[in-house]
């Protein structure tokens, strides 16, 4: 894991105290609002319904134990004991109040944290696909690169004031578990036929009103090359980035205006320029960066084990993913207990995630845009003890990838910007699923849902998605079907006519029902759906609504 | 019926406005108004410094939110809806 410099000490150091001395201009009268409000964006800090919220980073959604300690510290003495994970992989405390801000950043600070490039037209927090440096199918670890990007686009003057927000994710698997394809850049890592490793480069994905699937526009960028070939896009980006129109100013309506190839020949236009100076990455850094994200070793490989514990195995089948190094298993850790809220973890919880990830985990955990955590480096021998004592922390449930496995922004609940509540639609889908029985008779799926079209919670891409709309003060509920993040990425559509909040739950068990009556051996929910198209599911919708 | 609504500036929380000029947590506490008192009464807040960010309008019904707004606001009076560990103290 990357272990910061004085520099990055020195950097966040003075940003905590710009912000201390701004808060207190705040509240002594010396800052307006409209002064104020993009200075504290700038620091992760938004005013939403009920209370101020703090979104802290988490690059590349990799936590250690101590900062795991310290979340919890923060939700503990200055939140309500709970903190909310996203799927940008970063957490949010929904009730600091203002005045404590400085202080949690001083916490955070000590622990190589904080809350820049959480807000505002920035690039944003990097992604990475969660199980980097783990997962048995990696190409490359991308977290050496995503940390390359994180340090290059920190504070970079130039691209501070983009035309709107700017989203980077890397990933370095066969499998696409970062959703390169619905970010403003995804970096797919290759190898090419001469074994050399090096990216493809994905342009104008996202979601939002206005979703789009980025387009390839290299098919091999060498790796010196990475932040000469960024900064082109960028400039491309934000010299004809549309900043006249908010709806319109996301590099993919750019893209899509100029089409991929004119954007790509711009950016190779931009990138001739420059690709030849100070931009080149040396060598001896990137191998520098990569020092930081050692491989576990294990010096006895032990198989994965096989309990008679009711409940264990079950855990397994679902919640460990294959792991690289022999005698070495990924575990999810589910925040979607049934009926709960999607993401969300109490203090005392995060504290349990600490100490495993310390004792059984080599100090590593990591954040997913699925809205659960990972252990990504556990010994087989001690999967039956981790699994022990996340039952003791209600945090073993065996449902990753299922149905109650539901992902969800925080809705009207919390979010100044929704239109209509998303959580507890979220809490009465995953129970009645369960009351049903459906999670594991159908298997893979999954179910996305958003409070309103800026999409945090990925409806779009969701095999089933949720969006909720008001309609002159009252929740209505439109359902997408067929959408997908990841290899196969696709924009979901629009099935019909919204339903009523307490009609949602029982739609969408019919769904999973209707899937279940015709799909063919072996064959996923999204299998099923793209052989019979969603018109064959859209009477299971509506016709009980 | 209206009344004045803001979030404090010092912890976020809901707020709305009295009769007396003050700000209180309680809906039932905030000064019912209507067509130009409210505006002025609004334009008078948001010129004042100090406790409230934001203040708006929104509509009363029975003594509760009402309006379009209706939900937005009575979830902002009482909380979240999601139940579990996460109700506003």
């Amino acid at each position: 894991m990357y272990k910061y410099d004085a520099y990055d000490h020195a950097l966040v150091r003075e940003r905590i105290e710009e912000f201390r001395d701004q808060v207190a201009r705040r509240l002594d009268g010396r800052l307006t609002e409209d002064q104020f409000k993009p200075l504290r964006l700038m620091n992760g800090v938004y005013l939403q319904l009920h209370a101020y919220m703090l979104r802290v980073a988490i690059p590349y959604g990799t936590l250690n134990g101590p900062q795991l300690r310290t979340l919890a510290h923060i939700a503990r003495r200055y939140d309500r004991g709970y903190g909310h994970f996203t799927t940008r992989t970063n957490i949010q405390f929904n009730w600091p109040a203002l005045v404590d801000v400085p202080d949690i950043l001083d916490h955070l600070a000590k622990v190589e944290m904080h809350a820049i490039q959480t807000s505002g037209n920035c690039i944003r927090n990097v992604t990475a696909d969660p199980f980097a440096g783990a997962a048995a199918d990696e190409i490359e670890d991308s977290r050496p690169w995503a940390e390359i990007i994180r340090q290059w686009s920190t504070f970079h003057p130039e691209f501070t004031f983009l035309p709107r927000k700017f989203k980077i994710a890397v990933n370095g698997a066969r499998d696409d578990r970062a959703g390169i394809r619905v970010h403003d850049i995804g970096l797919q890592i290759v190898k090419n036929e001469a074994g050399e490793t090096g990216f493809e480069v994905w342009v104008g994905g996202g979601q939002g009103r206005t979703p789009r699937l980025a387009q390839k526009i290299r098919d091999f960028l060498e790796p010196r090359d990475l932040l000469s070939y960024l900064t082109a896009i960028l400039r491309v980006y934000n010299q004809h980035g549309r900043r006249d129109n908010l709806y319109k100013a996301r590099i993919k309506i750019l893209v899509e205006a100029l089409g991929a190839e004119e954007f790509g020949r711009q950016t190779e236009e931009e990138w001739a320029e420059i690709r030849e100076g100070e931009l080149e990455l040396p060598a001896a850094e990137i191998a520098r960066i990569r020092a930081f994200f050692d491989r576990p070793a294990v010096s006895k490989a032990q198989p994965v084990p096989v309990s008679g514990k009711p409940g264990f195995a079950g855990w397994l089948r679902r919640n460990r993913r294959a792991h690289q190094v022999e005698g070495l298993s990924s575990v999810v850790i589910s925040l979607k207990p049934v009926g709960g809220t999607p993401g969300d973890i109490t203090d005392d919880q995060l504290d349990i995630v600490a100490d495993l990830a310390e004792r059984y985990g080599f100090d590593e955990a990591r954040a997913t845009p699925d809205q659960n955590l990972v252990l990504p480096h556990v010994r087989n021998e001690d999967l039956e003890t981790v699994w022990d004592a996340l039952v003791a922390a209600g945090l073993a449930t065996a449902n990753a990838g299922l149905a109650t496995d539901i992902v969800s922004c925080p809705g009207l609940d919390y979010c100044s910007l929704a239109n209509a509540r998303s959580i507890p639609i979220a809490q009465a889908i995953s129970s009645l699923v369960e009351a049903e029985g459906l999670a594991e008779p159908v298997g893979d799926v999954t179910i996305k849902i958003d409070g309103c079209i800026n999409a945090c919670g990925h409806h779009h891409v969701a095999h089933i998605g949720v969006l909720g709309v008001d309609k002159r003060g009252e929740e209505f509920y439109q359902i997408t079907l067929g959408g997908a993040f990841g290899n196969d990425a696709s924009i979901g559509g629009i099935v019909g006519k919204g339903l009523a909040g307490e009609d949602v739950p029982g739609a969408i068990v019919r769904v999973l029902k209707t899937y279940l009556e015709i799909r063919d051996e072996n064959e996923r929910f999204i299998d099923t759906l793209r052989r019979v198209g969603a018109d064959a599911f859209k009477e299971s919708i509506y016709v009980a609504a | 019926m209206k009344a004045i609504t803001a979030n404090r500036l010092t912890d976020g929380r809901v707020i709305y406005r009295t009769a007396e000029g003050q700000w209180s947590s309680r809906l039932d506490e905030a000064e019912h108004l209507d067509g130009d008192a409210a505006e002025a009464r609004l334009a008078q807040a948001e010129a004042e410094f100090g406790i409230a960010v934001g203040p708006y309008l929104i509509d009363i019904e029975d003594e509760r939110p009402g309006g379009q707004k209706w939900r937005r606001e009575a979830i902002r009076l009482t909380g979240p809806t999601t139940g579990s560990t996460h109700e506003p103290a």
